[in-house]
């Protein structure tokens, strides 16, 4: 399904991944954790097709076609989506208005014609309801005075609504309370497909007590140290990443 | 993407195709030979078969034009006009009046249909069943008005709606008490000009206590080349009375400038409110600067009597230049004036565009909003004047202006001056400029937006709060005309 294969990338002179390679089957859940700085981020990022990274080497592959020229919304309507670690507020425009010019982006892409407003407004209303979503806040522009959780939950509701393929989560679990991340982890679960795949990003172990991996990867210094099960999470939350980053080092 | 950085080079593939409306229409005319002096103001007002008292009026206006400069303060920058190179009377030969529908030139109903305006009453009332709201149109074609429908709707409520060159002939007390009385014939070059060879424009009179029943609108097009459109309209809202008023303006491509100098006029009386709406979308010319509107424009309202309320509201998208300054005397005691404006500039416009609210009466108040778009090598400047009388006591303002920047190479300036006599006057003004982020760009990208439907999404939020003051009818229109306004503005 994601294909990453020795991929370097830089930011201005700065490489920050270093020969990465990743192989994510559909139906898996792959957890990727590491230190600050390790290049968690910024493979998000890259992968999403954000213009300040320069990929210097290496491929991406979303489905068997490479996506590293494609433009985001390309992407996206390919099947990838990206819940930011901290989601962007767009002022003045309702969040239901947002995403009906999602949805019917990428019905457009497909050749689908736009959903009627009932259609949609149900379609919405199923979803929203399942992450405590109230009406108000589909009202509301779209970030804007959301708390950190509300944040957090809007970004699965625009999941859940454009059904993609790969999911990349960028530190989902930043700023929630633990009744929080119960409602998003339940959320993301319930999108579990056998042709869907997830990718987990995050620092700490808690939020794969919820979400429970099928892989997880140690990233360090731009390249993947180290692979494993759910008990590699478990012995990084006790044991820390020096061993791994040391590794690395060497 | 490259979004916000390649402006610059997108900016350059704007052209001329990209605005919509510059179709030319084969209509023949009937043109004022070029120029300007007494024999060609006479010949316009024998043309409209005016009074002596307008012929007179017209004149005088015209020797104190001749005696007056072109004002120079604004932000803008343009050739000189040649005003004796200019056309000032055009007409389609065969439409010398208005007459009825049936009667008016086939190609002059095709040209307002191809711009989305229905004039046939009947076609007009198929949407009425299907949910849509009447609006009574009168329709300006260069010099002269080619139609007005729902004439005898309206007219049942005792609302006169017509062309202004046609209430001088059946409502010549009216005219002549309220013409110019808002904006003096000596008020600006401009201004002085339109008096003297105004051509046509509307007039609405809303009688005592009576509230419009129908949104009334005008819809102004320039055709013929190497003309200048200069029409006059004049609003009166008896005491107690309501009226809603849109104006949509656009223009063929042309590459060299046409010229638009209008008047406007509104007079309220006690407690009567009128709501002006103006969507102009004049062609803007080319990447280059080259072509498009010039479009001089002095809009003012006369808030006459106690408790009255003047309302603009204006979507300015097109004209190579805009200088448009619509204003509120605010004379009535707890009169209020209203300015929300949204003024997009992209290519080589240029915008200088503001309000000014003069609190004469007690307890008036103004609010002002105030939405400028820059993008490509555009220059938005907004310049209002909020000035209180001696006597205006407890005088209110509210004024908020905010710019966005979209690229590197346009600009955006925020010029407020601001006069109080009075002690007991609240003034507040707040100012924004900002860019639309890579951040937000990026993440609406990611949600599957095309680049530009993003920028679009991102300005009518940034425009959310004026959108809402247009009626209803406009502004899933007015939205639409954001996004095509803004193509090309990025990459």
């Amino acid at each position: 399904m994601l294909e990453i294969k020795n991929l370097h990338a830089r930011i201005g002179d700065r490489e920050i991944l270093k020969g990465l390679t990743l192989t994510v089957k559909p139906g898996e859940v792959h957890a990727i954790m590491g230190p600050n700085g390790a290049g968690k981020s910024t493979l998000s990022y890259i992968l999403a097709g954000k213009e300040d990274y320069e990929v210097t080497e290496g491929e991406v592959l979303l489905n068997g076609a490479s996506i590293l020229d494609l433009e985001p919304n390309e992407r996206s309507v390919a099947g990838l989506f990206l819940a930011f670690q901290y989601p962007i507020e767009i002022p003045g425009v309702a969040t239901m208005t947002f995403l009906k010019a999602a949805l019917n982006a990428h019905r457009k892409a497909k050749g689908q014609d736009e959903l009627t407003t009932p259609e949609f407004m149900k379609l919405v209303k199923g979803v929203a309801e399942k992450l405590n979503i109230t009406s108000d806040m589909l009202k509301r522009p779209v970030n804007v005075g959301f708390s950190g959780g509300e944040k957090k939950r809007a970004e699965i509701m625009q999941m859940a609504l454009l059904q993609p393929s790969i999911c990349i989560l960028d530190e989902t679990d930043s700023g929630l309370d633990i009744d929080a991340l119960k409602v998003v982890s339940e959320g993301v679960n319930a999108l579990r497909a056998p042709d869907r795949a997830f990718v987990v990003i995050t620092h700490y172990q808690r939020l794969l007590d919820h979400i429970v991996p099928d892989i997880v990867h140690v990233l360090s210094d731009g390249r993947i140290v180290r692979t494993g099960g759910p008990e590699l999470a478990l012995d990084l939350e006790k044991n820390g990443y020096a061993a791994y980053v040391a590794d690395a080092a060497a | 993407m490259a979004a916000v950085k390649e402006t610059v080079d997108q900016v350059l593939s704007i052209d001329v195709d990209k605005y919509k409306y510059g179709f030319v229409s084969d209509i023949e005319s009937e043109l004022a030979p070029k120029g300007l002096n007494e024999d060609i103001v006479r010949f316009i007002s024998a043309k409209k078969d005016e009074p002596e008292w307008l012929t007179e009026w017209r004149l005088e206006a015209l020797r104190r034009w001749q005696t007056m400069e072109e004002p120079t303060w604004a932000r803008v920058e343009y050739p000189p006009i040649d005003f004796q190179d200019l056309h000032y009377y055009a007409a389609p030969k065969k439409t010398a009046g208005p007459k009825s529908l049936d009667e008016v030139d086939p190609a002059l109903l095709d040209t307002y249909k191809k711009l989305g305006i229905p004039l046939k009453e009947q076609e007009i009332l198929a949407g009425v069943e299907r949910g849509e709201r009447p609006v009574a149109v009168d329709a300006v074609f260069d010099s002269v008005s080619v139609v007005t429908t729902f004439k005898a709707e309206l007219a049942k409520h005792g609302v006169i709606f017509c062309p202004i060159s046609e209430a001088v002939k059946t409502h010549p007390e009216l005219v002549k008490k309220y013409l110019g009385s808002v904006v003096p014939v000596t008020d600006n070059f401009y201004a002085t000009l339109n008096s003297a060879v105004f051509s046509d424009g509307s007039f609405v009179y809303v009688p005592k206590g009576v509230r419009c029943p129908m949104e009334l609108s005008t819809y102004f097009r320039i055709n013929e080349k190497k003309t200048g459109q200069f029409e006059r309209t004049l609003i009166i809202a008896d005491e107690g009375a309501y009226v809603s008023y849109l104006e949509g303006c656009t223009a063929p491509s042309r590459d060299e400038n046409q010229l638009h100098a209008a008047v406007v006029e509104l007079i309220a009386l006690d407690d009567a409110e009128i709501k002006y709406s103006t969507v102009q979308n004049w062609y803007p010319g080319d990447s280059e600067g080259k072509g498009g509107v010039f479009n001089f424009v002095t809009k003012r309202g006369d808030c006459r009597g106690k408790n009255s309320k003047i309302s603009w509201t204006q979507v300015e998208t097109g004209s190579a230049i805009t200088w448009k300054y619509p204003s509120c005397i605010l004379r009535g005691d707890n009169s209020r004036g209203e300015f929300y404006s949204i003024a997009i500039s992209n290519g080589r416009q240029q915008v200088d565009s503001g309000t000014k609210m003069v609190h004469l009466g007690k307890n008036t108040s103004s609010k002002i909003i105030s939405k400028g778009i820059s993008a490509g090598r555009s220059n938005n400047t907004y310049r209002g004047l909020v000035s209180v009388g001696r006597k205006a006591s407890g005088a209110r303002n509210f004024t908020n202006c905010d710019s966005l920047l979209i690229g590197n190479r346009c600009g955006a300036h925020t010029v407020p001056y601001i006069e109080s006599k009075n002690a007991s006057a609240i003034v507040e003004h707040e100012a924004t400029t900002s860019k639309i982020s890579d951040d937000q760009l990026f993440y609406c990208l990611q949600r599957g937006l095309p680049e530009e439907e993003a920028i679009a999404l991102i300005v009518n939020g940034f425009v959310k709060d004026v959108l809402q003051q247009l009626p209803m009818e406009f502004m899933v229109e007015t939205q639409k005309l954001i996004g095509i306004s803004l193509e090309g503005s990025v990459g």
